[in-house]
């Protein structure tokens, strides 16, 4: 295990650092002058003189590839193109909508998709399993932002049940849950969907396993012997998983604030892109991926704690 | 497979294996997810092919007195905020998914194959710094690195393609890496070594044959994560630009008037599901059949 983590951190590290680099590569690889691509060409030569010499423009690449890793480091991420607010604050701010989000969609993701799965196992190739094999195909290829417009159509637009915008008030707790519903269910609903396939197909393998014929032998009840004993190994792979799929629910918050116009880091980064403001992006897109990284990681160290059969370094072979 | 003792001539061969495809396709069918896959794909597939055929007005036809309209006999499906008939939008969108999804596939692929061999068969510091290179690029949800790099090439189809043919390719090279390691320390890989063959010639005949089937299996379960990818990028205004009926511009036109008309959101949304849903139950049935150990992956995601 010592061995494994070791080289495990170091490759995270190593991760981090190659995409510090391109991010800080980002703004030298954008065609044209950024100044003159943010502040169109109304901008007086000596106000865009004043920004880029601000910004540190003026400087030479690798210097500023490095003021922005030391800056990072320090926890500055530069300040923003058009306010001259500090990109790190700015980030700080929309960061609590967007864990709020993830967070309760793989809440909800979890709490549906478990039992379906383990509904689906106990009673292999019944009518109810093959309903619920097609859902849940269903559920995995459907975009967020497709889940997203339908739950806006049907309770928003057409019933009038829950709010269509915004994030609600911070300080009242059941009026931000109010508005974080319908969002984190669009993002939940293809980890419903994979959720019940995964924990169905290693509730299948767990059930074939001697100490659960053994259960079975001592009369216990299906129910018991599903959800007591054979849910809790069964419930293992789903942990590698959710590293993973924290990605894509990032990924996928993008969508669904846009739809429902929350704050947060995946419309931060879409606004931004739009008005070409660079160090917004360029902060935005690291914490995103520093987030994802620590799940990751976070998920894979869970995983081998939790199942000593993966703990043998299999990275070589990987 | 048994020895042959002529080689058969090419009409001979062609026909076999169209044979052999045919097999595939019946064999596929016999799953009922299966065949709900080949009947959804065949018929994506036949109005890619057939669009202005079966498409009752062009993509751009504007009817600018029946905007916004529900479906009607004159507009089946109805109408979107310029008149254009939504029905014959997405027919054509059929094509611009295609003409993303294929290509972007199709080049991740040769990119990952690449990538996957060099770095399985040389090993050593050229192996580790694309391992770094590759887990860097997987650190970024897919959306994410796409929107980034967007950002740089600007708003057009081709720029499309090349962005998520660079957010999968990682995952093909992946796998070809993984399954090149393995072949290299087979026992006949040596022998042929110390026959004289050459790196070109052991990667050519023995390599390569080993590592393409699984990678064209997640080629096939890609797609229609592919398609969904292009239409999220469109559907924020970073994708393919409007004019064009991608399926994404036209969620997007109808999200901004969704308080006015349910149907230019629902359309698209629709052809987007039907596919999207036909393209996985036929990659996991082609995955199912070919490479049961693969069962039970999913190949990157994207929305």
């Amino acid at each position: 295990m010592g061995r494994y983590l070791l080289r495990r951190l170091w490759m995270t590290v190593a991760t981090v650092v190659a995409v510090l680099l391109f991010l800080s590569a980002l703004v030298h690889i954008i065609p044209g002058d950024p100044v003159q691509q943010v502040m169109g060409p109304r901008a007086s030569p000596d106000f865009a003189e004043q920004v880029r010499d601000e910004m540190g423009l003026d400087d030479p690449a690798p210097v500023q590839v490095a003021d922005f890793l030391s800056g990072a480091a320090r926890g500055d991420l530069g300040r923003d193109f058009i306010s001259g607010e500090p990109v790190t604050a700015i980030v700080a701010a929309n960061l609590p909508h967007t864990l709020a989000l993830a967070l309760s969609a793989l809440g909800i993701a979890a709490v549906l998709g478990i039992p379906l799965g383990v509904l689906a196992a106990t009673r292999p190739d019944s009518l109810a399993d093959k309903v619920l094999g097609l859902l849940s195909v269903a559920f995995v290829t459907m975009p967020s932002y497709v889940s997203g417009l339908l739950l806006l159509l049907v309770f928003p637009l057409t019933l009038g049940v829950l709010p269509a915008t915004g994030a609600g008030d911070l300080g009242d707790p059941l009026d931000y849950a109010r508005h974080l519903l319908l969002p984190a269910s669009a993002l939940a609903i293809t980890w419903v969907g994979y959720l019940a396939r995964v924990v169905r197909s290693s509730m299948l393998e767990v059930l074939g396993e001697n100490y659960v014929r053994a259960a079975r032998a001592l009369g216990l009840r299906e129910r018991m012997i599903a959800y007591r004993y054979a849910l809790k190994n069964a419930i293992i792979p789903t942990v590698a998983l959710l590293g993973v799929s924290l990605g894509d629910l990032l990924g996928g918050t993008v969508f669904v604030e846009m739809i429902f116009s929350r704050p947060g880091l995946g419309s931060l980064v879409v606004g931004a892109i739009e008005e070409r403001n660079f160090p917004i992006v360029r902060g935005a897109v690291l914490v995103i991926v520093l987030m994802f990284v620590a799940a990751n990681l976070l998920a894979d160290l869970t995983y081998r704690y939790l199942d000593p059969r993966v703990r043998v370094d299999k990275e070589a072979a990987r | 497979m048994t020895a042959q003792t002529t080689p058969p001539g090419p009409a001979a061969r062609v026909g076999r294996g169209l044979a052999r495809a045919a097999a595939l396709v019946v064999d596929l069918g016999r799953t009922w997810s299966g065949a709900l896959g080949v009947t959804l794909v065949a018929i994506f597939l036949l109005v890619v092919v057939l669009a202005p055929l079966v498409a009752p007005y062009g993509y751009a036809d504007q009817h600018i007195a029946a905007r916004l309209q529900g479906p009607s006999d004159e507009f089946w499906l109805g109408t979107d905020h310029l008149g254009r008939d939504l029905l014959s939008r997405a027919i054509y969108g059929t094509r611009i998914a295609m003409l993303v999804a294929l290509p972007a596939s199709l080049l991740a692929l040769v990119v990952g194959l690449v990538l996957g061999l060099a770095a399985g068969f040389r090993g050593g510091r050229l192996d580790r710094a694309l391992v770094v290179v590759m887990d860097a690029m997987q650190s970024f949800p897919a959306v994410v690195l796409a929107l980034a790099l967007l950002m740089l090439l600007g708003r057009s189809l081709p720029n499309v393609v090349v962005v998520v043919a660079i957010a999968f390719a990682p995952a093909y090279a992946r796998m070809a890496r993984a399954s090149t390691f393995v072949i290299r320390e087979e026992a006949y890989i040596e022998a042929e070594r110390s026959l004289g063959a050459s790196n070109l010639r052991i990667v050519g005949t023995h390599v390569l044959p080993n590592v393409l089937p699984p990678l064209f299996i997640l080629m096939a379960i890609n797609i229609p994560v592919a398609v969904t990818v292009e239409a999220g990028l469109s559907f924020i205004g970073l994708g393919v630009p409007p004019p064009d009926p991608s399926w994404g511009v036209m969620l997007d036109e109808g999200f901004r008037r969704i308080q006015d008309t349910p149907w230019p959101v629902l359309v698209p949304a629709a052809t987007l599901m039907l596919s999207t849903l036909g393209f996985t139950f036929l990659g996991e049935a082609l995955r199912d059949r070919l490479d049961p150990r693969l069962a039970g992956s999913r190949g990157g995601r994207g929305a």
